[in-house]
């Protein structure tokens, strides 16, 4: 056999067959199924009289509607109580497992799905979500779909697809201390721009990359959505059979080791050809901070706005647009620019790994006056494992909002949004205009920059403050 | 799927890369289980000022692009958020076709799932039909999916590519469910020998 690269192996593996419009159909193992881009797809089912083929390969959680702050009575805003609704409304009719929004295992769905162990080297991962090529961390091929594509896996377990080129994005040396995972990726996509990725699977290989923990890998696979590439992975390794080991779902004992010489056999082989190559050095990596309206809009956070004039023509007048909209100045300095909020939490930084690298930070201190911050974490379980080591109390004590599971604001589909003009350094994924509320000025940043920034009440390197 | 063959419709050209997702639909207008009735909310930023009145300077909002059924953008159109809400709304709205200098992929794949046709055109190319349909008096554009043509003014005619299967698709408004559940029997034994067994989900915890 031709030597292959991880995607086209999976690819292989489930290529069902070509249909005459030159798509095949790729046979899913997983659907991840939310509230927001589902209702509209069982409605497709109910009206056509159609089943969901494999309810037991799909599972359900609300996480972008859900309120984070008090989830003891109804939900308060009625669009969204009303999704949520639909939502356990269809589990039920189509028999779907739904985690409901009381349990403990609620949370952001690409948080939840690894937790469980849903999540394995090898499968085919798909969400009504961009978001899904996060769980390509663990060497699984996901990515996001539209709500049409929702309602063709829910009725046959398939997709059709047409197949991507491949990139591969090395990235070698080691990141310095201060930079994460969060850093390597805004800087990855200021790299390749938001439209480097289009068309291509991407995946991320080299020393830096093997360093990352799968917390770590996560995110960086997560943002690959923010270069336009639809999915991002990583090849399994022994820390990912470690993670894995021992969770629900996850095979036990000799069936275990079973699937690990398996999963072993998904590494691109040495020869494989990539359609392209990009190589990284992971030591030029600072913390990043995003000055603009687009996530490939990125410096190091001793950097400075750039200056419209250094762009192209054609690119000038989106620049000064931007800068209009993030209210700053060509040459301003990113580092002390002042804040009004800190979000720490979403799909791309709300692990454990992540609260832990922000509350080190925190420990002792006191967020600065003035400035409203939330820690909200990924799932029911961060939330709890966070308590066990005390967290949520270093939290606490600072003055930082200790919330609930959900997206938050990362989106503001529920109540947790900026009002107009406010700036806010955010863990999350965009830095789109209005994303986090209309009007709302949103610098993409690591846990470990939020929380500096919390506490200074500035945009600040976590090296620089006072020990 | 709405089938697609030919369009004349008037142009609105909207000059900016990276129209994302959440622009073409804010995440606030997500919270609906229905396909229809997002029209009003597309570009809300844009198209309304803070009070809620229209913003006069938008398109959209200009005779004649107010009854526009073409968009003539920049590049990475569609990019961000996988939401269908973003066609759906512009669907609603009366476009049926974007030209632009490229898509981001999943809102591309999601434009044909809904009878709306995306054609990538060249930078010289887009930016001289942008600058023909900013005059309201040269805003009509003629798509020909069949010939593959883009038709404007003094009769500039811009061919297009399109893969064919998806230009079939769009001609003839295929349901695609029901075309796959046509296989039903290939799929159940395709993942009966590739399949392994798996034990239902458990979700208590450990």
């Amino acid at each position: 056999m031709p030597s292959r690269t991880m995607y086209e192996k999976i690819w292989d593996a489930h290529a069902i067959l070509e249909m005459d419009d030159g798509t095949w159909l790729l046979h899913i193992d997983r659907h991840l199924v939310n509230e927001v881009t589902s209702p509209q797809a069982f409605e497709g089912l109910r009206t056509q009289d159609r089943t969901v083929a494999h309810p037991e390969l799909t599972i359900a959680v609300a996480d972008h509607n859900v309120p984070t702050d008090n989830r003891d009575g109804p939900i308060e805003d009625p669009a969204s109580r009303l999704q949520v609704e639909t939502l356990e409304r269809n589990v039920k009719q189509f028999k779907v497992p739904y985690i409901p929004l009381r349990s403990v295992r609620q949370g952001i769905v690409h948080v939840v799905g690894p937790e469980l162990g849903l999540t394995q080297p090898g499968m085919t991962i798909v969400c009504g979500d961009s978001h899904t090529s996060t769980h390509g961390a663990f060497g699984a091929l996901a990515f996001g779909i539209g709500t049409s594509e929702v309602e063709h896996v829910l009725a046959t377990q398939t997709l059709r697809q047409r197949p991507s080129k491949t990139m591969l994005v090395r990235i070698d040396n080691a990141l310095c201390a201060a930079a994460s995972a969060k850093d390597l990726a805004l800087h990855v996509i200021g790299t390749l721009g938001t439209a480097g990725g289009t068309g291509y699977v991407i995946e991320y290989a080299g020393a830096a990359v093997e360093a990352l923990d799968m917390a770590g890998r996560m995110t960086l696979c997560n943002l690959t959505i923010e270069a336009g590439a639809r999915a991002g992975m990583v090849a399994p390794d022994r820390k990912t059979f470690d993670w894995l080991r021992g969770r629900p779902n996850v095979a036990q004992g000799a069936e275990f080791d079973a699937a690990v010489k398996r999963w072993r056999a998904l590494r691109s082989d040495a020869s494989a050809k990539f359609d392209k190559t990009v190589i990284i050095d992971a030591q030029d990596v600072a913390p990043m901070v995003t000055w603009g309206t687009s996530p490939d809009a990125v410096v190091p956070i001793d950097g400075v706005v750039p200056d419209p004039e250094n762009f192209s023509e054609q690119q000038r007048p989106q620049i000064r647009a931007m800068l209009e909209y993030m209210d700053l100045a060509p040459g301003q300095a990113i580092e002390g620019l002042p804040i009004d909020v800190v979000f720490i939490g979403s799909c791309t930084n709300g692990r454990l790994e992540d609260l832990a690298a922000a509350a080190e930070v925190v420990r002792g201190k006191k967020v600065a006056s003035g400035v409203r911050a939330l820690i909200v974490p990924g799932s029911g379980q961060v939330r709890l494992q966070a308590e066990d080591l005390g967290l949520d109390l270093v939290f606490r004590d600072a003055g930082f909002e200790w919330r609930e599971a959900g997206c938050s604001m990362c989106l503001g589909m529920n109540p947790d949004r900026l009002a107009p003009g406010e700036r806010c350094a955010s863990t999350s994924n965009r830095n789109f205009e209005g994303r986090q509320g209309t009007g709302g000025r949103t610098h993409l940043v690591s846990p470990a920059v939020a929380a500096a920034s919390a506490l200074s009440g500035k945009i600040a390197d976590p090296r620089k403050l006072d020990r | 799927m709405n089938r697609f063959e030919s369009l004349e419709a008037l142009a609105a050209p909207i000059p900016i890369d990276n129209i994302d997702t959440d622009k073409i639909l804010p995440g606030e207008f997500l919270k609906t289980v229905e396909r229809k009735g997002l029209g009003r909310a597309l570009f809300a930023r844009m198209r309304y000022r803070a009070d809620g009145s229209l913003n006069p300077d938008f398109v959209l909002n200009r005779v004649p692009w107010a009854s526009a059924g073409i968009l003539v953008a920049g590049a990475n159109f569609g990019c961000g958020s996988s939401r269908e809400h973003a066609p759906w709304a512009l669907l609603d709205f009366g476009i049926r076709c974007i030209i632009a200098e490229s898509f981001a992929e999943i809102f591309y794949n999601n434009c044909f799932k809904n009878g709306i046709l995306p054609i990538v055109l060249a930078v010289p190319e887009i930016s001289a039909l942008r600058e023909t349909v900013e005059d309201a008096g040269r805003a009509r554009v003629r798509v020909d999916l069949v010939g593959q043509t883009v038709t404007y003014g003094a009769r500039i005619e811009l061919p297009f590519d399109i893969a064919e299967g998806r230009k079939r698709a769009l001609i003839e408004g295929r349901d695609e469910i029901a075309e796959t559940l046509s296989y039903r029997s290939t799929l159940l034994a395709w993942q009966q020998a590739n399949c392994r067994e798996l034990p239902p989900i458990l979700l208590d915890v450990e």
